[in-house]
């Protein structure tokens, strides 16, 4: 009965959510279009599917996944744990940055971990694969991005830690998307600049957030409020260079896959 | 049973730190696996729903406004498309009301609950407004055909610039709130739009100028969040 009520609270939230964005579709449908939907039923069905999808996804979530998630990032976080052994939790003033690796670890982990479970990125993935033919896979998209989302959180600890402004990091970041785009094929430069913004959403934002602010109120002079923020900018810059470097290690192997087919025919052709 | 496998990658993880790292049971067992299993089905009619309702509804849209031919109308679309779907998001608004305690704890605003609010709401609707001008502004860039990274790359500097005039305070939630805007039903249906509208323009390639709309959508919250910033 509870995980009943539970299903519509979570149920009627998401129609809520989903209501702006059916009137503005319906709306624009019927008074400017003003044509007959094709396949209409097969696409309000495709629309109750999603709602659905994402209320029992949703209520997954906040029944088994975030609360441990956020507990977890709470005590990995905690310094009696971090400095068990080797220092007294009281004496910790100000620790060496190094001593929190188990935070980076994590941060590395849960980025990869919830970027691939992400439903937005397996949408984009899907398109992609479609448009470009099956030439970018859904699964290299998906890896590279969430590879990309992995570096970009644990740097992003790294600089909760350490208390170094934001800024610095991200317009270096900005500068090597820069360098990298002037570089690569310039099929992907489009999808790639897309990958940062998909990759924050529903299952991400809630456990980065959590890790950043428990981060952030636990580390001696950090404050909460300005420190604590930050996680998801890199969250959303890192996956753009993934993106691109993956771009350019495929494009470099066929180079030379096509360069050995051709010195073999060469020899093939002599001998 | 693909999303079995898309879970497996958190479940891995969490088990390991819980058991391994932190050496402590897990909790409420029971609970989790449920709610595991709930995860998995609703990804997969999502993923479901996906292509029987969000993808072919953003692709005929764009295929009948461009037969339409009026690009007023595909713009105003546009806007409203990211203005609605960015300004209920709930994202965004757990930051904006971070945000507003952040600038009242800094001075910026008056320490109460009713300016608080209105700092909050002044926020929300400046990511939202700028969402739609994005949406507005790719679409545009996909009709004339524009090369998307000069402008970004353009936006990128106008946000290195803004950074250093913009208030300390807000720069960490202005260049958070770009990540935050785009949520999981926004995405499917702006990336069937820009390729559904790339597709049904002669000389557009759909790998070049259909992807690119969310990429606007994550740049210019920053840009207005950190003039919301300087402004108020």
């Amino acid at each position: 009965m509870e995980v009943l009520t539970e299903f519509f609270t979570t149920f009627a939230g998401t129609v809520t959510d989903v209501i702006p964005i059916a009137v503005i579709i319906f709306g624009f449908q019927i008074f400017v279009i003003r044509k007959k939907i094709p396949n209409l039923k097969r696409i309000l069905i495709g629309f109750f599917y999603v709602i659905l999808g994402l209320s029992l996804f949703l209520m997954g979530l906040e029944k088994a996944l975030f609360p441990l998630g956020r507990l977890m990032a709470d005590q990995l976080t905690d310094p009696s744990f971090l400095f068990e052994g080797t220092q007294q939790a009281s004496q910790v003033v100000a620790a060496h940055w190094s001593e929190y690796y188990w935070i980076y670890l994590f941060a590395f982990a849960i980025g990869f971990s919830t970027t691939i479970a992400e439903p937005s990125l397996l949408a984009v993935a899907i398109k992609a694969q479609e448009v470009s033919g099956g030439a970018i896979g859904i699964w290299g998209l998906r890896i590279s991005v969430a590879l990309g989302v992995a570096i970009g959180i644990s740097l992003g600890t790294y600089r909760i830690v350490t208390g170094l402004p934001i800024h610095y990091f991200i317009i270096v970041g900005y500068i090597v998307v820069m360098i990298q785009t002037y570089y690569s094929p310039k099929l992907i430069i489009p999808l790639a600049y897309d990958s940062g913004g998909v990759t924050t959403s529903t299952v991400t934002v809630p456990l980065v957030a959590a890790l950043g602010l428990g981060l952030a109120s636990k580390v001696p002079g950090r404050s909460e409020l300005i420190d604590g923020f930050g996680l998801i900018a890199f969250a959303s810059l890192f996956p753009i260079i993934a993106v691109l470097t993956y771009a350019q290690i495929s494009k470099y192997i066929g180079k030379r896959e096509k360069k050995k087919r051709q010195q073999n025919e060469d020899e093939y052709q002599n001998g | 049973m693909d999303s079995a496998r898309d879970l497996a990658p958190i479940i891995i993880v969490i088990a390991f730190f819980q058991l391994v790292v932190l050496q402590q049971p897990l909790p409420n067992l029971g609970q989790l696996i449920f709610g595991t299993g709930l995860v998995i089905l609703g990804l997969t009619f999502f993923v479901f729903g996906l292509e029987m309702g969000l993808f072919p509804i953003g692709e005929s849209m764009a295929y009948a406004f461009a037969r339409k031919g009026n690009i007023w109308w595909l713009l105003c679309f546009a806007f409203c498309l990211g203005f609605g779907t960015t300004v209920a998001e709930p994202a965004l608004i757990a930051v904006s009301e971070e945000a507003s305690k952040i600038a009242a704890a800094g001075g910026a605003i008056i320490n109460t609950q009713e300016s608080m609010q209105s700092y909050a709401n002044g926020l929300r609707f400046t990511v939202a407004l700028s969402v739609g001008f994005a949406a507005m502004l790719g679409v545009f860039r996909i009709i004339k055909g524009w090369p998307l990274h000069l402008i970004i790359i353009g936006g990128y500097i106008i946000v290195v610039i803004l950074t250093f005039f913009a208030p300390k305070e807000i720069i960490g939630i202005a260049y958070d709130s770009g990540g935050v805007t785009t949520s999981t039903i926004t995405v499917p249906l702006m990336t069937a739009l820009g390729i559904g509208l790339a597709g049904s323009i002669k000389g557009r390639n759909p790998m070049i100028d259909g992807f690119g709309l969310i990429a606007f959508a994550s740049l210019t919250p920053m840009i207005f969040v950190m003039a919301y910033g300087m402004i108020v």
